[in-house]
Parts: structure tokens; C-alpha cells; sequence
């Protein structure tokens, strides 16, 4: 009788899967990427590149492209021409439907009825599934892991690689298991989740590992809020974030137009129950979280890492770094964020820019106006998302309370279209990046959860989702 | 030095030859410098690879427009021409943008030197003939004392000496290190994979 195979991790699944030729002393690893996902900002060098060596894409029908950074989220002007912020802004995209259409690579353009942030709409469509290994130039593709995908962002060379041979040239990450146990409070939601995690490890506490998130925390999650979590694992550091599937996973699937269908849907399920990681499977790193400690979650410097409780006092800094960020920030140590005055509330990107999303934040806002002064955007992160949520009043809802409707697309998570937050102004934000200047020159961002961020914006100031929920009837709570 | 086959293609965007770096530094304290930092957003829109120096720290090298800040390590007059920036922990954290490398190797950056290098980032530089130097935090706290040192970073041995004699080895793997000194690249080496790639195709992935 042979021995045992050794119990292994979900990654180490994934990725003896993948592997083309071993990684050895000499060289890494050349590993398959089953899915390749482009958009208009980092691809264009590479098919330049490609162009200039004489290649042509290997496998087109494995490569999906959509439109998102440098899109406008206002609408068409009278004449039917997109806002665009900048001639170079169109140019991008004139770019990638051009190289989308020289080697036909399906895009999802700004006519499409499917279009989005990249990391919106390859869930919504089923081209992410369950054990497959999952690239873009872009790097919260992290995102796509909460299938149990290995799911990395790559910079733009490695774009053309894998264009050119579906393939990356990889050294084996080490893995770092999260165990997240009990259920959250009310108010305390999947990005408050993610932002204690990151607070727990630091901004690099990942660094070289993948994360496994697991624990009935995370069991609990609808795939919404496991992308959420998957999505700022790169704020930790990490390559990359995972969750097992299991049915949650398998239900989300099946409703997916391009997802796999009928006899091939049932060989895939057969398949990816079998992706969890072993009992017994090593990890290089444990971190045990505690559900019942996670209060609603934001930031107070300029990088992730700056996590705390929305009523605990900033930290004393402790080195020029934290100096640093407290004096961009314009905060001080020994007192919460709370009560700060906000100017501007963004809702929206590929972290908190799908359905539920919008629900928590038209949740909030019903029968509620946003504060003098605020402006707030609410931005969906794709066609679908936004039809679905115009299909709720949604829509209305968030106009009525003073609030702007966009369409969708990055916006200001990255401040590359137009949409801005004016040097000095306060935003609350439910992106993923609070670093100096991202959401425009001299920004100042507080990262949030949807509800927070839509209470933030009633209150006109940084304020306590749970003053809400402690004021809403429990049964308006879902 | 590994000697890897197939052997590899020449990059065009590398060109050169990456065998020893010899420069004084400049230095940036700050740790956790992130890529929106090394180049922010809004310079991404664009097609091309070439000139993105003229935006690499963009919103600290300015006051503002057209006012250059002078307290700015890069705009003192000192350090034109340095080719290694010694800089604070976790550098190149956040975002892919290989604009990053890019930016820096046009101000003429030959290598980063850090107590930690962000992985996407390190990625980056290794493939756009940026040498991602990693040392203890301390060796950089003393490197940092005395930015005006020639410093020698030498590609085949794996070191970084300084003119006092002191000698600091760092990790490269083989391969990246292949890659540096002869000037070439991943995507030659993967294009020679063909026929693996077309048999894992074959059974894993039609
Ligand atoms: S929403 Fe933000 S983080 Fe997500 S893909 Fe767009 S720019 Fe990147």
C-alpha cells in the first residue's frame, strides 16, 4: 500500500495544478494562467512589446478586456459623446478596442451592456471560477480568490507574457492561514472585516504569503462580501487571498450566464469540492481573529495598515512615518477619527461597488438627506450592478437624498477620469487606498464600509454606524 | 551564474547589461513609499513606456506648478545623476503599475536599496533592469548616514560595498540575476516553452 499522500493546502492545490515545468534552483516555475483579464491602463506597452517581437497572443478566447480606470462616470453628452477627462484618457481607450479588435479578444466596451471594473464584472459574467488561476494588470485581482481562484495582479511585462505564452515565470509563494471566528455585529460588515485583519498584521504582514481566509466568519459571508475580503488582501501585503468554495460558492455559479452549464456545471462541482485545504495541511503562518472584536472599521493615516475601531483613539505615533501621516492626515493621536468633518463620501469601487453594497448604502440614506456640504458619489461597479440597483430604487433613493448616481466605473478609488477629491478635503471611502494623494493631489481619505460611509455622509462628519442600527427596528436589519 | 537553457531572448527594453552599479545615493527616510507616491494615478494615462521621470515623486518634488520643492531629495542639485536610492522599509507597496520601475529608471535609477521591497514591485524592477537591493534595516540606517559614499553594487557576487571596505551580500536568485547580467529577459525564456506549453494545454487546459 502506498503512503498517505501529504495533506495540502487550497493553494498548494491550485498550484501543483498549474505548474507547466517545476520550479528549480536555476529558474522559477512556469505556471499556467487559465484566465487573463486586461483593461485600457496597463496593457497597451504590452501588446506595443508584443508587436515589436513579431507575437501574436497565444490563446484570445482566454483573455477578457474591459474598460474602468480612465472611463467618465458621467453620462454621454447631448451630442452622445463620453465626458472624457483627458485626450490621453481616450486615447487608452481607443488603444485597447483597437488591440481587442486586431486579435479578437472579447471586450466588454463602454456600448456594452456588461461593462464594469474588471473585478466586477468577471464574477457577474462566471469567466471566475472555482480552482482556476486568475491574472491582470491590476493589483486587487486578489479579488477574484474569494472562489477559491489563485488570483494575482501582475505588472504590465508580465502582461505580454502571458499574452504571448499563457504562462508566468513564478517562485512558490509561502501560505499564511486567517481563521476568523463567531458572527459580526450588527453593522460590522465583510470591509470592517478586512480593514481589522490588515490592522491586526500590518500593511505588509502578508508580504510573500497567499492568505487563506476560513473560520465560520468567513463561511457565513455571501460571495459579496468574500470578494470584499479577497480584495484587500494586496492591502496586507499578500500575493494573493482565497476562500475555499463550497455551496455558497456553487450557488453564485450557477445564476452566472458564462459560467460552466448543465453536465459540465455538475463535473465542475465534482471538481471543486475537492479544493479546500486537508486537515492537517501545513500553513507558514496562523492568525486567529475573533469575530466578536471587530467593531466598524477605518483608517486614520495614509496607508492601510492604519486600521482601527471607529472609537478607538489614534495610535501615538512612534516613528516619522506615523508623524507623517497624522500631519497629512491632519489628526490627532489620543482621540478617534470620529467627528471629523467630511467633504466628500465616495461609494463605490472593485472593493464595495456591487449590489450589496448599494443596498447598505440605500439602507441608510432612505428617507435621509446627506449633510450640507457633503458630496457624496455612489458609484456602481458595473452595468449590471447598476440596472439591478436602478430595478430596487436604488437609484432614487440615493438621488432623492442628495446624493449623485453615477455611471460605472473606477471613479474615484483611483482618480484617474476626472472624478477628484480636492487637495485638503476629507473623504470617507469604501476603496481600498488611503495613500497620500489617490483620490486627487492632497487628498485626505478615510477608508470605510458602505454603511459607514453612507452614515458618514448623514452625520456630515466621521460617524458610528451602530448610532443606526441602534436607532433602526432589528427587523430593517438583514 | 546559472546558465539556463533554452537560453534567453534579448529584451529591447533593457538593452543594456547590468553588471555593476557605481554611485552615490539618494536618500528617502519614509517608509511604507508607495507606488501612487513613486507615480501618482493621474500620469497613468498614457501608451507609452518612455519619459514617465519627469512625474516619479511627482507631488513631493513640487510646491507647486512649475515650483520645484528644494527640501525634495531629488530636485537638490547634489544628487543629480545618483543611480542608488537607499530608501525607508516596505518601499514599492500598493498598486502593479509598472510605471513605477519605469519612472525611476528614467530619473536614472540603477537600483533601490531597502530593508523591504514590496513583492509586485521588486517583480517589476527586476524585469525593467531595476536592481531590487535588500538589507538589514540597520545596514540601511548606516548607508543612510552617508549618502555622499561611492557605493559599489556588484550583480555577479551578490554585494554592495562601500568605499571603507564594509561589504553587505543581498538575495537574487539566479535567475533574475541571469536575466540582469546578460541583459535579457522572462518572455524569451517562456516563448522556448512552447512545447510544454502546448502539452499542459493538452490535457489541462483545451
Ligand atoms: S476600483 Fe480601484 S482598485 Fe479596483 S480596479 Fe479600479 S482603480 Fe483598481
Amino acid at each position: 500500500m502506498s503512503p498517505a499522500p501529504a495533506p495540502r493546502t487550497l493553494f498548494d492545490k491550485l498550484w501543483d495544478a498549474h505548474v507547466v515545468v517545476p520550479e528549480s534552483d536555476s529558474a522559477p516555475a512556469v505556471l499556467y494562467i487559465d484566465l487573463h483579464l486586461i483593461h485600457e491602463v496597463t496593457s497597451p506597452q504590452a501588446f506595443t512589446e508584443l508587436r515589436a517581437r513579431g507575437i501574436a497572443p497565444r490563446r484570445p478566447d482566454r483573455t477578457k478586456a474591459t474598460m474602468d480606470h480612465s472611463t467618465p462616470t458621467l453620462p454621454r453628452d447631448a451630442d452622445g459623446r463620453l465626458p472624457y477627462s483627458s485626450a490621453a484618457a481616450e486615447k487608452q481607450v481607443q488603444t485597447l478596442e483597437a488591440n481587442c479588435a486586431q486579435y479578437g479578444i472579447e471586450l466588454f466596451d463602454m456600448g456594452s451592456d456588461n461593462r464594469g471594473i474588471v473585478h466586477v464584472i468577471a464574477p457577474e459574467q462566471g469567466f471566475t471560477q472555482p480552482g482556476m488561476t486568475i491574472v491582470c494588470g491590476d493589483s486587487h485581482t486578489s479579488t477574484h480568490g474569494a472562489f477559491g481562484a489563485l488570483a494575482f495582479g501582475i505588472g504590465t511585462s508580465e502582461v505580454g507574457h502571458v499574452l504571448a505564452t499563457q504562462c508566468l515565470l513564478q517562485r512558490k509563494p509561502r501560505t499564511m492561514s486567517i481563521t476568523v471566528e463567531g458572527p459580526l455585529a450588527p453593522g460590522v460588515g465583510a470591509k470592517d472585516v478586512a480593514l481589522h485583519i490588515i490592522g491586526t498584521i500590518g500593511v505588509n504582514g502578508g508580504t510573500g504569503h497567499v492568505l487563506e481566509f476560513r473560520g465560520s466568519t468567513i463561511e457565513a459571508m455571501d460571495m459579496e462580501q468574500r470578494m470584499t475580503l479577497c480584495n484587500m488582501s494586496i492591502e496586507a501585503g499578500a500575493r494573493a487571498g482565497m476562500v475555499a468554495p463550497d455551496q455558497v460558492t456553487f450557488d453564485y455559479m450557477a445564476a452566472t450566464p458564462r459560467g460552466p452549464k448543465g453536465a459540465d456545471f455538475d463535473a465542475a462541482v465534482a471538481y471543486w469540492k475537492t479544493l479546500r485545504s486537508d486537515d492537517g495541511a501545513h500553513f507558514d503562518a496562523q492568525v486567529a481573529i475573533d469575530a466578536s472584536d471587530i467593531r466598524p472599521t477605518l483608517t486614520w493615516g495614509t496607508h492601510p495598515g492604519t486600521a482601527i475601531a471607529i472609537d478607538a483613539p489614534i495610535p501615538a505615533a512612534h516613528d516619522a512615518a506615523a508623524r507623517k501621516g497624522l500631519a497629512y492626515m491632519g489628526f490627532d493621536a489620543g482621540h478617534p477619527v470620529a467627528g471629523a468633518r467630511v467633504d466628500v463620501v465616495f461609494v463605490g469601487s472593485c472593493t464595495n461597488g456591487r449590489l450589496r453594497d448599494m443596498r447598505d448604502v440605500a439602507r441608510v440614506l432612505a428617507g435621509r438627506k446627506v449633510a450640507d456640504g457633503v458630496r457624496m458619489l455612489v458609484v456602481p461597479g458595473s452595468e449590471i450592478v447598476k440596472r439591478q440597483a436602478e430595478a430596487e430604487g436604488i437609484d432614487a433613493i440615493v438621488r432623492a437624498a442628495g446624493a449623485q448616481w453615477r455611471e460605472p466605473g473606477c471613479s474615484m478609488c483611483i482618480a484617474m477620469n476626472g472624478d477628484l477629491v480636492a487637495p485638503g478635503e476629507l473623504a470617507v471611502s469604501t476603496s481600498n487606498r488611503n495613500f497620500e494623494g489617490r483620490q486627487g493631489p492632497g487628498s485626505r481619505t478615510v477608508l470605510a464600509s458602505p454603511l459607514s460611509a453612507a452614515w458618514s455622509a448623514v452625520q456630515g462628519r466621521v460617524a458610528d454606524v451602530r448610532e443606526f442600527f441602534a436607532a433602526t427596528p432589528q427587523k430593517e436589519v438583514a | 551564474m546559472t546558465t539556463l537553457s533554452p537560453p534567453l531572448s534579448q529584451n529591447p527594453a533593457i538593452q543594456a547589461r547590468t553588471v555593476q552599479i557605481s554611485s552615490r545615493s539618494v536618500v528617502l527616510r519614509s517608509t511604507n513609499i508607495d507606488t501612487d507616491q513613486i507615480i501618482p494615478a493621474r500620469f497613468l494615462s498614457t501608451t507609452e513606456r518612455a519619459g514617465l521621470g519627469r512625474f516619479a515623486f511627482n507631488d513631493w518634488r513640487w510646491i507647486s506648478e512649475g515650483v520645484p520643492n528644494p527640501e525634495f531629495a531629488f530636485n537638490r542639485p547634489e544628487n543629480a545623476g545618483r543611480q542608488i536610492l537607499l530608501a525607508g522599509r516596505n518601499f514599492g507597496c500598493g498598486s502593479s503599475r509598472e510605471h513605477a520601475p519605469w519612472a525611476l529608471t528614467d530619473l536614472g535609477l540603477k537600483a533601490v536599496v531597502s530593508s523591504e521591497i514590496a513583492d509586485i514591485f521588486r517583480g517589476n524592477s527586476l524585469k525593467n533592469g531595476l536592481l531590487p537591493v535588500v538589507l538589514d534595516e540597520a545596514d540601511v540606517q548606516t548607508l543612510m548616514q552617508r549618502p555622499d559614499d561611492e557605493l559599489t553594487i556588484d550583480v555577479a557576487a551578490r554585494e554592495l560595498r562601500t568605499p571603507d571596505g564594509r561589504i553587505y551580500t543581498f538575495p537574487l536568485d539566479g535567475f533574475s540575476q541571469t536575466c540582469l547580467l546578460e541583459g535579457v529577459d522572462q518572455l524569451g525564456y517562456l516563448l522556448a516553452r512552447a512545447p510544454d506549453i502546448a502539452r499542459y494545454e493538452a490535457t489541462h487546459a483545451r
